[in-house]
């Protein structure tokens, strides 16, 4: 089990030294950020005093030296727009995103996790129809449309809640819904396929001829084998919106980190938008070591390998 | 020892409700078990062996398959008119049953103590410790090395044959009268096989319960049964002991299961093999079934059903030319 996290944690510092190296490089091929820094009328003398004061005029794989250096130390550059250090404004920014994912994570798993398994088990009733329609919908609507007509009727006709930024309770109902939206509809069809495999499997039909009830027949020997699939997708949505839902944190206001993202590209703030990426990158890779322990935790095959 | 009537099964009609018409795939079996008797149900695959099982213990796929007519008594008692959860008490402590494949009928993410504890407290709740003892009693009885330590471990951990073990010691571990063994040395090595075969029987000796042996292999019918009934597209069309079965099969279809197997001391060029395939069970032929594919069928054989016929004591057959050999 040590084994299995270890490796995990080397493949994933791996992959973040690639992640920096990817964002450093393709970020010079845009062009010398000088350009973006000064006025277009500056002098030829300030350009070169600035190349020189930013370590801009030695080779590529020195700046990128120095770059990684300053990196490992907890420094990712200043942000030009904003006149700070990349990594405070990221750590500012954070707690408006994670205190949404509380939310809309109760929503999707207490909404899709009964009714995945309640239209898997009753297959073509009802429950099912209805909720195959609902996770068709939720899957296909966009989210900055859905937020948009949220806004539009609760906010603008009805007056019931308010259309942006922070707040109290309120102001966290429709970021939620809207996120949770796609989010319940994902779950739910793979719960519910997962599921509709393993009921046909062997050991369910021999748990039931243990005389086991139907209850715990499902709830037991179904859903724990169901979750494997299902956190992988939990991986790949926490991923999505610890790093910021962009679209969402930008249509209602929200002073995330997705809408940080969406500041930095907008003003081509791109020291920022690299150190961005790459603290994308670290919590992306932390979310998924994370999953892989769970995995470990839930199927015991991962847990005993070594 | 063979003693009285265990299980009783009168007239079972099990259909599959499908978009493209009802599917007879169980269609009037009969046949009873004495206690401490092994009967074999022999046939080959898609025959309605396993539906004739499942239909016993009324786990048959929903919402396709429903038994729509017959009786099963166990013990006197029809399991056909029960509640469901009066038959949640009869299934694991009455009727046991060992799936074909032991890789995939124990869950992957449970103990093997979890799994075989769970139906010991659903049948005899008591204290934890007397449910241990008893799953690791049932552990000892199928011959499983080092039962304790078992108890800890996860299907993976264990081989093919030992997980068929595991499967066994579930079954048996709440007594049952009558045991269902589904194909249950198929998937297994064939080294190991002959051990298995050994092993349930010791156990079926040793406690007096009737087992149902579904296979499609005459010689491992030969080494286990005491009795076997012949199944062929959804109907049993020859049943009798064992040895006046092998030694004077009456239907052609047993006559030429039996050929098909193949001998150790007889230098063969070519196994013997029946010709053409079973009826399509949504197009059954209106006479014997084995009918189209029957050297011996004449005219009648092909437009009316034979009747069951009495070849020997306790020996019968459903054939309009019982014992006329192919």
């Amino acid at each position: 089990m040590r084994r299995y996290i270890l490796r995990r944690l080397f493949q994933g510092l791996m992959l973040l030294v690639l992640v920096a190296m990817i964002v450093f490089f393709l970020g010079r091929l845009t062009g010398n950020p000088v350009d973006l820094m000064l006025p277009e009328d500056a002098l030829e003398e300030d350009r070169k005093a600035l190349i020189e004061t930013l370590g801009l005029d030695g080779p590529l794989h020195q700046q990128f030296a120095i770059f990684a250096a300053n990196a490992l130390r907890g420094d990712l550059g200043d942000s030009i727009r904003f006149r700070g250090p990349v990594v405070d404004i990221y750590f500012t920014r954070l707690p408006n995103t994670l205190m949404m994912l509380p939310g809309v994570m109760a929503v999707a798993l207490v909404l899709a996790i009964p009714l995945g398994i309640l239209s898997a088990v009753h297959r073509g009733n009802i429950i099912d129809k209805v909720s195959g329609t609902i996770a068709v919908l939720g899957i296909a609507t966009p989210n900055f449309w859905l937020g948009i007509l949220l806004i539009f009727v609760f906010s603008v006709q009805l007056g019931w809640l308010p259309s942006s930024r922070m707040g109290g309770f309120e102001h966290y109902i429709l970021p939620t819904v809207t996120l949770g939206t796609f989010l319940v509809a994902g779950f739910m069809r793979l719960i519910r396929s997962s599921m509709l495999e393993i009921l046909d499997s062997e050991f369910v039909k021999l748990a039931r001829i243990k005389g086991l009830s139907e209850t715990i027949v499902v709830w037991k020997h179904c859903l724990r084998n169901a979750l494997i699939p299902v956190l992988t997708l939990w991986g790949v949505f926490m991923g999505g919106l610890v790093t910021g839902a962009i679209v969402t944190e930008t249509v209602f206001a929200w002073p995330g980190v997705g809408r940080l993202t969406y500041e930095a590209v907008i003003f081509r703030d791109f020291p920022l938008l690299q150190g961005v990426i790459i603290m994308d990158a670290v919590f992306i890779l932390l979310i998924n070591l994370f999953v892989d322990i769970l995995y470990a935790y839930i199927d015991p095959r991962i847990r005993l390998a070594d | 020892m063979v003693g009285d009537t265990i299980l009783e099964v009168r007239d079972l009609h099990t259909h599959f409700f499908l978009r493209r018409g009802v599917v007879k795939v169980v269609d009037g079996v009969s046949f009873s078990l004495r206690r401490g008797e092994v009967l074999g149900l022999v046939g080959e695959s898609a025959c309605g062996k396993s539906v004739t099982a499942l239909s016993l213990l009324r786990l048959l796929p929903q919402p396709a398959a429903r038994t729509v007519g017959g009786e099963v008594l166990l013990d006197g008692e029809n399991l056909l008119t029960k509640s469901s959860r009066e038959m949640r008490r009869i299934r694991g402590r009455k009727i046991a049953m060992i799936l074909q494949d032991p890789q995939t009928s124990l869950n992957p993410v449970f103990t093997i103590g979890d799994q075989l504890c769970e139906s010991i407290a659903k049948h005899h709740p008591g204290k934890a410790a007397t449910v241990l003892e008893r799953a690791i009693e049932a552990l000892r009885r199928v011959k499983l090395a080092a039962p304790e330590q078992r108890m800890h471990q996860y299907p993976h951990q264990l081989s093919g044959g030992m997980k068929q073990r595991v499967v066994g010691a579930i079954a048996i571990s709440c007594t049952p009268q009558v045991m269902i063994a589904d194909e249950p040395t198929t998937a297994l090595d064939v080294t190991i096989q002959l051990q298995y075969l050994k092993l349930l029987k010791e156990l079926q000796q040793d406690t007096d319960m009737a087992i149902l042996f579904i296979t499609h292999d005459f010689g491992v019918v030969a080494k286990m049964c005491d009795r076997v009934a012949v199944m062929y597209a959804g109907r049993i069309v020859e049943s009798g002991p064992v040895r006046q079965v092998f030694d004077n099969p009456a239907h052609p279809y047993t006559q030429a299961l039996i050929a098909s197997v193949p001998k150790m001391r007889q230098r063969v060029g070519r196994l013997y093999s029946i010709d053409g395939q079973p009826p399509e069970f949504s197009a059954l032929p209106d006479g014997c079934r084995f009918a189209p594919r029957c050297p011996l069928a004449d005219a009648r054989c092909h437009t009316t059903y034979p009747l069951s016929v009495a070849v020997g004591s306790a020996h019968t057959a459903d054939c309009w030319k019982p014992g006329k050999s192919v």
